[in-house]
């Protein structure tokens, strides 16, 4: 970190104005700090010194009403020795990301390359693509969910025109979490306009000295598009990973907050709501929430140190 | 980065044989097929649900997509379905996002200028710190700073929804900030020092003016996020006169919404619609910020 510490800030008026030391270091650095604060103070207050203390209250027994009580590393040995809904939730999660997002990914990626052919009504489609991402966060979206994938839900009105008798999907722990895929795949839409953008910028004169060169569309695709296109690929992976770490709503809405039926819909972060907001069980909770920082930092690590094997960066 | 149109593809295959073309037009229909199922597919179940809280109460299941008597009686129903009013929770729920959308605003693109263009000693060390707080689940700080809004008295207000924001913890606006005054000619606020403007005057006078396109992003997606937020206030929100419309509709689903459907269905169409009005009027800037987000500088 090699920042330029005192650089032409306000120019002086000449060398004649006597400047002490500190009135010069203020001159210098007082607007960045003063512009600062607002974002300092929570930094500090909201995210630094939370991290730590939730850190602190990850070797304690606290309930909230009474002082936490130093317990060592009890908390870490029960999640992975004693504690079953944890290994469930492990489960559920880690299945979740790894299916929702490399398909929903895959979607993405698909109907860019097709809207990105010229296709005429582009900007209907984006659109029209893009609206479920939009809404998809909200509470309403997952009563819908829960209402398409019930037992006499919409899915099964329409699977029975084929003369298929449908379970009811939410309520069976095979296909429950399989309805929350689905629905994170239908959020496609916002990995997909950053595949739109990121297809903008390839260069078309690549295409044209490919096809003169008798590339097929196909060979096209794995040696131009995918290769220039990895960063963005980088980019998206990487944040709809993280998201799906995080997501709770739809969990918590389709199961009513129980994360069944048998704990199949039991996401992570449920879980820590329950131990923490249910059975006020903050230190083994902060011991979960510290365990999940842990992992979203060492997936974050692994991806960027693999990504310069096979992320593609021109400069 | 602006995302540029796409350039003009030059044919460079001069003539086009006739069955190459009705090949290629083939493809297009498809094309165009595929997409259109598919937005069909994808929109359907909104399409339903919108149609199914405006049909009369035997008729929600099973009634077809148009229904065959409009009626608003699920709307009715729905907005007085639980002990407080529906009024009051799209009341709460403005009032949180509109004072968050301020607090986003002016915190994170106070940030985001110094950042920018400040020079200062530890800009790089503290931006670092910004870029890591992009990543952090919101669970590690979760319980800490419930413990400490409960010591300050804030639980059951809406202090701890909206005091962060004025705290400029959505890392994710000042960097999409700083991306944007990147963007804005330095010539402009070097010549404004030079005339002796002091750092405040250039970032009200010159970067807030011409940074509109981000900050309108920031702002329509700060209310959609907020409006949609349904943690926050599940924690911080016991009584029923403060719930926001999320928390309402969760209400609804575990107290009535077994047997009043319709009007689970209407209050959830009518909470989408502040959403969908956002989508209807400013889709290309929310298009055009998901896109930038992604590029790289």
């Amino acid at each position: 970190m090699t920042a330029p510490a005192v650089e032409a800030g306000v120019p002086h008026a000449g060398g004649a104005v006597y400047q002490s030391w500190w009135s010069r270091v203020w001159q210098n650095h007082a607007p960045g700090y003063l512009f600062l604060i607002p974002w300092l103070i929570g930094f500090l207050g909201l995210t630094i010194g939370p991290i730590i203390t939730s850190l602190y209250l990850s070797f304690t027994d606290f309930d909230l009403l009474t002082a936490p009580e130093w317990v060592g590393a009890s908390n870490y040995i029960r999640m992975f020795t004693a504690d079953p809904k944890f290994i469930a939730s492990m489960q559920v999660t880690l299945t979740f990301v790894i299916f929702s997002v490399p398909l929903k990914l895959a979607f993405a990626l698909g109907v860019a390359l097709l809207l990105n052919r010229g296709m005429r009504g582009l900007p209907l489609y984006r659109a029209l693509f893009y609206l479920p991402s939009l809404l998809g966060a909200s509470v309403a979206i997952a009563i819908l969910w829960r209402q398409l994938f019930a037992g006499d839900g919409l899915v099964n009105d329409f699977l029975s025109m084929f003369g298929i008798q449908g379970p009811s999907w939410i309520s069976n722990p095979r296909y429950s979490l399989w309805t929350l895929i689905i629905l994170s795949i239908w959020q496609f839409g916002s990995p997909m306009i950053i595949f739109l953008a990121g297809l903008r910028q390839i260069p078309q004169d690549m295409y044209e000295a490919a096809s003169l060169d008798g590339a097929s569309r196909w060979r096209q695709f794995w040696k131009i598009t995918l290769p220039l296109l990895t960063p963005v690929v980088f980019f998206n992976a990487i944040i709809q990973t993280i998201e799906a770490f995080k997501s709770f709503t739809p969990a918590f809405i389709i199961s009513a907050g129980t994360g069944n039926p048998i704990n199949s819909t039991l996401f992570y972060t449920l879980y820590l709501y329950q131990e923490a907001f249910g059975f006020f069980r903050m230190g083994y909770a902060s011991a979960l929430a510290w365990f999940l920082l842990l992992l979203v930092a060492c997936f974050t690590a692994f991806s960027f140190l693999t990504s310069k094997y096979w992320v593609h960066y021109d400069d | 980065m602006t995302v540029t149109a796409p350039a003009p593809r030059l044919t460079v295959v001069t003539e086009a044989s006739p069955a190459k073309l009705m090949r290629k037009r083939i493809l297009s229909v498809l094309a165009h097929v595929a997409l259109i199922g598919a937005s069909i597919l994808m929109l359907y179940p909104l399409l339903w649900m919108l149609s199914a809280s405006f049909r009369p109460e035997n008729e929600i299941f099973g009634g077809t997509l148009i229904p065959s008597v409009w009626s608003l009686d699920s709307y009715f129903r729905g907005w007085d379905g639980l002990r407080v009013s529906f009024g009051t929770f799209f009341w709460n729920s403005l009032v949180i996002s509109v004072t968050s959308v301020v607090g986003n605003l002016i915190a994170c693109s106070m940030a985001a200028f110094a950042f920018a263009r400040l020079r200062f000693k530890g800009r790089n060390f503290w931006f670092a710190m910004m870029l890591m707080t992009l990543m952090l689940p919101g669970q590690v700080t979760l319980i800490p700073q419930y413990v400490l809004f409960r010591e300050l008295g804030w639980v059951d207000t809406i202090l701890p929804l909206v005091v962060p924001k004025f705290l400029a913890v959505d890392a994710f606006f000042v960097f999409l900030m700083v991306q944007f005054f990147r963007g804005i000619p330095r010539e402009l606020d070097e010549a404004a020092m030079m005339d002796g403007c002091s750092a405040w005057r250039i970032y009200w006078k010159i970067m807030l003016p011409l940074s509109m396109p981000v900050l309108a992003t920031a702002a329509i997606f700060t209310f959609i996020w907020t409006w949609d937020d349904f943690f926050a206030p599940l924690i911080y929100l016991n009584e029923m006169k403060q719930y926001t419309v999320m928390l309402g509709l969760r209400t609804f689903t575990d107290s009535t919404g077994e047997s009043d459907f319709g009007g689970l269905f209407a209050m959830s169409v009518l909470s989408l619609v502040p959403i969908f009005l956002f989508f209807l009027f400013f889709q290309r800037l929310l298009i055009e910020g998901i896109a930038t987000t992604g590029m790289k500088r």
